[in-house]
């Protein structure tokens, strides 16, 4: 178990090695001037000129590389370019919104994903599957920009239940934050839900047809028992991949939504910050999103050891 | 009735309405789409710096109004030399920063030196270039000596870009900005507001409201709803699109359509083969369909231009005429100038509705005549390098935004790659003058050399869409510079 940690260790180190070159290198090559972009079309050279010395951009290749990497090592982000405060505070008032809001839409979508997933696969065949299954082809296809939009026109412009949009801050209290938080979770959820219940439900149906849930069948278990605890656990592996996917996804993929709802979260800042070339804070939350995923992976390769006894063996 | 009860009853009815004179609303939300990048109006080009700040919370020695004019600010008033060189300015007195420290002349000072050092990074660094010396005379009295007359030197100091600053918290106004306005900075939740509250030490009239919030909302489709739950209660200078007509319908809303500064137009390249001959410019201008253009790219909103010039402004000329919509004539013009089978060339369009949308129709009318232009997007850096920096390319779409400035047309090296003695001379004459008379004639002069010449291909001034709620009073109908001035800002039952 040690020998295996201390192997993907080492290849997570290597990967992020390899990831903070790529990354640099195609940042470089991407046209446009940070400073000309915040001056504008009336500014005058030397005052582009003086504005990319203050911004450190008349340096080389290297030396801003090794720069930044050194102040990576020692947990200094630099300073954004655009906003001229330090990336590492940025990237945690960002993290505020989105890691809650990743946590509670994938928490929502398992709640509904596993059980629908079982009780199709139990259901195989008959109506109850047939519809299910049809439910969740809607979820996969329905637009989310849409889904959200209409969350939106129902629950707080009709209704007026939640705001429309906006996150107050943590800071507001508990209450009016998480209120903020519904319909965006739940507008995310619903696909990630419909895909993890098919998915659920595919992975049962085959875990069914093994002569281990026939033997425990003809050991005369109850239909729950065999459902609940011999197969869903054998099925688990798929369903954790597909996790982890989307838990990373989750953290930065979620542009779209945070438009709808503006909310200032981790992939607006990636967005807007490509957008105006605030390479240092692209350059950074891309690292952070690589080493987060790199131990989202780690984590489900973990738990897979704890599902599955056999991979325990192997590791 | 019993007489004690009638006399309860208009007890507690006096009392309701005085309470609910006394709760008439201040404080206003304010739909943005882009965040500002920082809140230093003297370092960034972003209008949203000062659609957030300008008179709000920074003032200038004068600024500009609704209007167009300009007007006194920090400067109460002022007098000019006779050889127009020598601006002599009578500052306000007890006029306090927000951070408490007082405002005198030694400020001004600093600001406008600051503006115009070697390493100032102010985006509109010219506005300052005329300027020889400023001097503090005493603590009430600014001189500021010109290298030679400028006629607009009173407008440039109404600029955003030359608000006045103090020594003391200019290094920190990205951050946490510190004038003289009416309002002082309270917060900013970077990524989702900026809060701005009413400024108790105000030297003028205080302002109505007691606190404004500028919510950024990247996404018309987001505002509407906001607009309608309540959220937001203004939105003055949004492109709703298609979403528009669901809020004008509603009798809650105000829907004030008025015009902005700036001027869309079709960008050419005027060094470049085939460009660089009247005669395609002029074909090229026969086959803009300004009504087509401004229907399809700005929602039938925004009026036809034919020069460089704000038909808002006094000295507008309608130049619509000069080259009609004709392509035959177009054609015609294509084959005198040897072009008669037509060219390919490319046509790189920005990010925007109005430039990806135009860029369409003016594609679909240029293959008309002949001429194949490649549509090739690209997004605002990209737009900037290769358009604008490197002139590496042959045609594009983009709206010049900045107030009254039809001189960049004398730039030497703009992107335009023009160059006309004639019109860089009036323009020069323009500088130096102050009479207001001649320099109307003076700019109509300038409007008709670049419409002549088709220098580019002039399309529609952007109009300024606002929507606000119909208690709201006092929002700019127009946006002579980019601005939400709040001073006049309140709410009426």
């Amino acid at each position: 178990m040690i020998s295996f940690l201390l192997r993907r260790l080492g290849s997570g180190l290597l990967t992020l090695a390899v990831a903070s070159v790529v990354v640099f290198a195609v940042l470089e090559i991407l046209p446009g001037d940070p400073a000309r972009l915040m001056l504008g079309l009336n500014a005058t050279e030397d005052a582009v000129q003086a504005l990319r010395v203050e911004m450190g951009l008349d340096q080389g290749f290297l030396v801003r590389y090794f720069h930044w990497i050194g102040g990576l090592l020692s947990l200094d982000f630099g300073r954004s370019y655009t906003y001229s405060v330090p990336v590492l505070d940025l990237i945690t008032e960002r993290a505020a919104v989105s890691l809650p809001l990743a946590l509670i839409s994938l928490a929502l979508s398992t709640a509904i994903a596993i059980p629908v997933g079982v009780f199709a696969a139990a259901r195989r065949g008959r109506t109850a599957d047939t519809f299910a299954m049809a439910a969740s082809q809607f979820g996969v296809a329905v637009p989310n920009f849409w889904f959200a939009l209409l969350l939106v026109y129902v629950f707080a412009v009709w209704l007026r239940l939640v705001p429309a949009g906006g996150f107050p801050g943590w800071h507001a209290g508990l209450w009016p934050a998480l209120k903020a938080l519904i319909l965006p979770a739940v507008a995310l959820a619903l696909p990630q839900a419909a895909i993890l219940a098919r998915v659920t439900r595919s992975a049962l149906v085959e875990v069914l047809g093994e002569d281990f849930i026939r033997t425990a069948r003809a050991k005369g278990l109850p239909q729950k028992t065999v459902l609940w605890r011999h197969a869903l656990r054998n099925a688990m592996l798929p369903v954790l991949t597909i996790l982890g996917l989307q838990f990373a996804f989750l953290l930065a993929g979620t542009i779209i939504i945070e438009n709808v709802f503006y909310l200032p979260g981790l992939g607006r800042l990636i967005f807007q910050a490509i957008n105006q070339r605030d390479l240092i804070v692209v350059e950074s939350v891309v690292m952070l999103l690589v080493a987060t995923i790199i131990v989202i992976n780690l984590l489900v390769d973990l738990s897979y050891a704890i599902v599955d006894p056999r991979l325990r063996v192997r590791a | 009735m019993n007489p004690w009860k009638s006399a309860a009853a208009a007890a507690v009815l006096a009392l309701a309405s005085s309470t609910a004179a006394m709760a008439a609303r201040a404080d206003l939300v304010l739909g943005m789409p882009l965040e500002p990048p920082h809140l230093d109006p003297t370092a960034g080009a972003a209008a949203a710096i000062d659609e957030v700040l300008y008179a709000n919370v920074f003032e200038g020695l004068t600024r500009i109004g609704s209007r167009g004019e300009v007007l006194p600010a920090l400067a109460e008033s002022w007098t000019v030399s006779d050889d127009g060189k020598v601006y002599t300015f009578k500052l306000r007195t007890s006029v306090k920063f927000h951070d408490g420290t007082d405002f005198n002349a030694d400020d001004v000072k600093f600001s406008l030196d600051r503006a115009r050092a070697d390493d100032s990074t102010n985006a509109q660094k010219a506005l300052f270039a005329a300027i020889d010396t400023v001097e503090a005379v005493d603590p009430a009295t600014v001189k500021v000596t010109l290298k030679t007359p400028q006629g607009a030197f009173l407008y440039n100091m109404g600029w955003g870009d030359a608000v006045i600053v103090a020594p003391e918290s200019a290094g920190t106004n990205k951050e946490k900005p510190v004038g003289t306005g009416p309002f002082r900075f309270d917060n900013w939740a970077k990524g989702s507001s900026i809060t701005i509250v009413r400024a108790d030490s105000y030297w003028g009239e205080p302002v109505a409201l007691d606190k404004a919030e500028f919510r950024i909302i990247p996404d018309a489709a987001a505002a509407v709803p906001a607009l309608l739950s309540g959220d937001v209660q203004a939105l003055p200078n949004f492109q709703l699109g298609d979403a528009l007509p669901q809020v004008e319908s509603d009798p809650r809303f105000k829907v004030v359509i008025g015009s902005t500064e700036g001027e869309t137009i079709l960008a050419i390249n005027n060094k470049k083969p085939p460009f660089d001959n009247l005669k395609v410019r002029q074909a090229i201008a026969h086959v803009i369909d300004r009504k087509a253009i401004i229907d399809g790219a700005s929602g039938g909103l925004g009026t036809p231009i034919g020069s460089h010039f704000s038909p808002a402004n006094d000295a507008y000329v309608d130049l619509t005429g000069t080259y009609p919509y004709d392509p035959a004539k177009a054609k015609e013009l294509l084959k005198e100038a040897g072009l008669e089978n037509g060219f390919k060339t490319t046509l790189k369009l920005p990010p925007v509705g109005y430039a990806r949308d135009g860029g369409q129709i003016i594609a679909s009318e240029l293959r008309n005549i002949g001429i194949e232009a490649e549509i090739i997007p690209v997004e605002w850096a990209d737009w900037l390098k290769q358009v604008f920096t490197e002139k590496d390319y042959d045609l594009s779409i983009v709206s010049h935004t900045e107030p009254n400035d039809i001189d960049i047309y004398s730039r030497k090296d703009y992107y335009f790659n023009y160059d006309n003695p004639a019109f860089d001379k009036v323009i020069e004459e323009l500088n130096l003058t102050s009479d207001e008379a001649r320099r109307k004639e003076l700019y109509g002069q300038a409007q008709k050399i670049l419409a002549d010449d088709a220098v580019v291909g002039f399309l529609f001034e952007l109009p300024k869409i606002g929507i606000w709620d119909a208690k709201v009073e006092g929002l700019w109908e127009n946006s002579p510079i980019q601005a939400n001035d709040l001073t006049k800002v309140k709410w009426v039952d």
